[in-house]
């Protein structure tokens, strides 16, 4: 089972002040733990919204808005992907997360499962490759 | 972290109990110097952390405080143990000494930051004086903490023999004075070759498993995928560790592809590579990466895995480097011969140089003889002899393969290509 752990931002985070050194310190202790367990998959900091982007899509049109996105709230800062072999031990990890802004400071981080592939029906893929000529011969 | 609700409790307690067991077991066993002492006061520890926690709360450092709970007992069973010695017979004596001299690390450091324990519980897990199979149960209950249960319905054998195999390994260890030690110098290779094989055979099974198996069979893929991690972390100058870590990946990503819809399995040139993992290849061509950078000739399993990373850096079939994986081929032949890895080389070849030159390797592996029961033999001849337009030849090879398949799907597959020709 694989799970996204989110980190949501802050205006901080927003606008891209560098973290502590005790928090760079507490997180790279974390995903060393996550590493020596074998349950880290990936994990990276997004750069703020200011270098970012949106496409929105309306009335069978796509717009680019450049950000950054006042909203801070539904922003993310960065994320940690695990593999576990139950939800209770995805929750176990997540709860050793650093405070994400400082051991002092407010924040939330999210815990999100991803789809697996049995999540899915039979592969519509296979089929479509076989229309193609190519795929599993009949 | 705060007290945790009712009938959850217990789950989340047993969770985190399978994050730390491996760890608290290995400090136990350098502790007590007995694998089966160890587990059961690491599964001790567990019974007092449900009895306590519930109400306290789980401990912010879980690890230390099993550890803490577990060596106070193992504290009292020595004293109780030595106690008892003392009144045995004299001729007991110069062993009891010995046994003292060597002692069991009562102060030990609840930490174990280097991984040594770990590894050492490892190295004792494989220990060659084990049967495979015991190793393997061994390796499952003490570092992947999977219950006994879990380990018989992931290799379809019944419990109770899981069970056996556990108490006889953890007897021939004691009875072999097995020393608890991380091999060294020119016993770390072979040791160390004996841990990779139990790792990849856990991992072959998983990936082995069909669709309508027990869930505990592919989960066999990412138990042994985290048992590969793990020892790259304790291990980081052993290329071969990296380079099994490195083809469990790569393998793994194709889990997805290789199913068809029907439950036939997809050979790796037919799979829908959109279907890939590309997180898992990341991931496996980073561990290559790492074990070329230790530099030397590649092993076997990083010479597998050079192999798969061929195929996995090919956006499509035909945009692959067969004549590089042909090489990895024929290193891989040198090093580590076997009629399957005979069979690959020929299809590498057929790719690379053309169906006539893989149908003449074929037809040495038909004459040799050994995979005369294996389907996989006739397919292949049968799809060389259509590439050369001998249609009525290989029909009669892919009716030969139908005939050895157990996989249903797979034959019917078979048999329509036969009726094709």
């Amino acid at each position: 089972m694989r799970f996204m752990i989110i980190v949501k931002a802050t205006k901080d985070t927003e606008a891209g002040v560098m973290p502590e050194e005790e928090l760079i310190a507490a997180m790279a202790q974390y995903h060393e733990e996550l590493q020596k367990a074998g349950v880290l998959l990936d994990a990276s900091g997004l750069q703020p919204s200011s270098k970012g982007a949106r496409i929105a899509f309306a009335k069978g049109k796509r717009t680019w808005i450049d950000g950054p996105f006042a909203e801070t709230k539904e922003l993310i800062a960065g994320y940690t992907l695990i593999q576990v072999r139950s939800r209770e031990e995805a929750r176990e990890w997540a709860m050793r997360f650093p405070p994400p802004h400082g051991a002092d400071r407010d924040g939330v981080i999210e815990v999100r499962q991803l789809y697996e592939l049995e999540d899915f029906g039979p592969s519509e893929a296979i089929g479509r490759f076989r229309d193609l000529g190519a795929g599993p011969k009949k | 972290m705060g007290a945790v609700a009712g009938s959850d409790a217990e789950a989340a307690i047993e969770a985190v109990f399978r994050i730390e067991s491996a760890r608290l077991i290995a400090g136990l066993v350098r502790m007590v110097r007995d694998v089966g002492l160890a587990e059961e006061l690491a599964q001790d520890a567990l019974v007092i952390a449900l009895e306590r926690w519930p109400e306290s709360g789980v401990p912010d450092n879980p690890g230390a405080w099993l550890m803490a709970t577990a060596k106070h007992r193992a504290i009292d069973l020595l004293r109780r143990r030595t106690l008892h010695q003392r009144h045995e017979d004299e001729l007991g004596r110069e062993a009891s000494a010995r046994r003292a001299r060597a002692g069991p690390d009562l102060d030990a450091a609840i930490d174990d930051p280097v991984g040594d324990d770990l590894l050492r519980l490892v190295f004792i897990a494989c220990h060659p004086v084990l049967a495979t199979e015991a190793r393997v149960a061994l390796t499952l209950r003490l570092l992947g903490g999977l219950t006994t249960g879990e380990i018989a319905r992931a290799f379809l054998v019944p419990e109770a023999t899981v069970a056996q195999r556990i108490v006889r390994a953890k007897r021939t260890l004691a009875a072999a004075r097995v020393p608890f030690e991380v091999p060294r110098g020119a016993e770390l290779a072979g040791r160390l070759a004996s841990v990779l094989e139990v790792v990849y055979l856990v991992f072959n099974e998983g990936y082995s498993a069909t669709a309508g198996d027990d869930w505990m069979r592919p989960a066999l893929c990412e138990e042994a995928l985290r048992l590969g991690r793990i020892l790259a972390g304790l291990a980081p100058k052993e290329p071969e560790v990296h380079g099994l870590v490195a083809l469990m990946e790569i393998q793994a990503s194709r889990a997805a592809a290789r199913i068809g819809p029907s439950g036939e399995p997809v050979l790796l040139l037919d799979q829908d590579r959109s279907r890939w993992d590309h997180l898992l290849i990341r991931r496996g061509l980073a561990a290559l990466e790492r074990a070329e950078a230790l530099g030397g000739a590649l092993g076997p399993y990083a010479l597998q895995a050079a192999i798969a990373a061929g195929h996995a850096r090919a956006r499509t079939a035909a945009e692959t480097d067969w004549d590089r994986i042909v090489a990895l081929y024929d290193d891989l032949a040198r090093l580590s011969p076997s009629p399957v890895v005979e069979l690959n080389r020929a299809v590498a070849v057929a790719m690379a140089r053309g169906p006539r030159a893989g149908l003449d390797l074929v037809d040495a592996l038909v004459a040799e003889g050994s995979l005369e029961a294996y389907h996989l033999l006739p397919a292949v001849r049968g799809d060389l002899l259509v590439r050369l337009g001998r249609s009525a030849e290989a029909r009669s090879e892919f009716e030969r393969a139908a005939s050895l398949t157990r996989n249903e799907a797979e034959r019917k597959l078979l048999l329509a290509r036969a009726a094709a020709c």
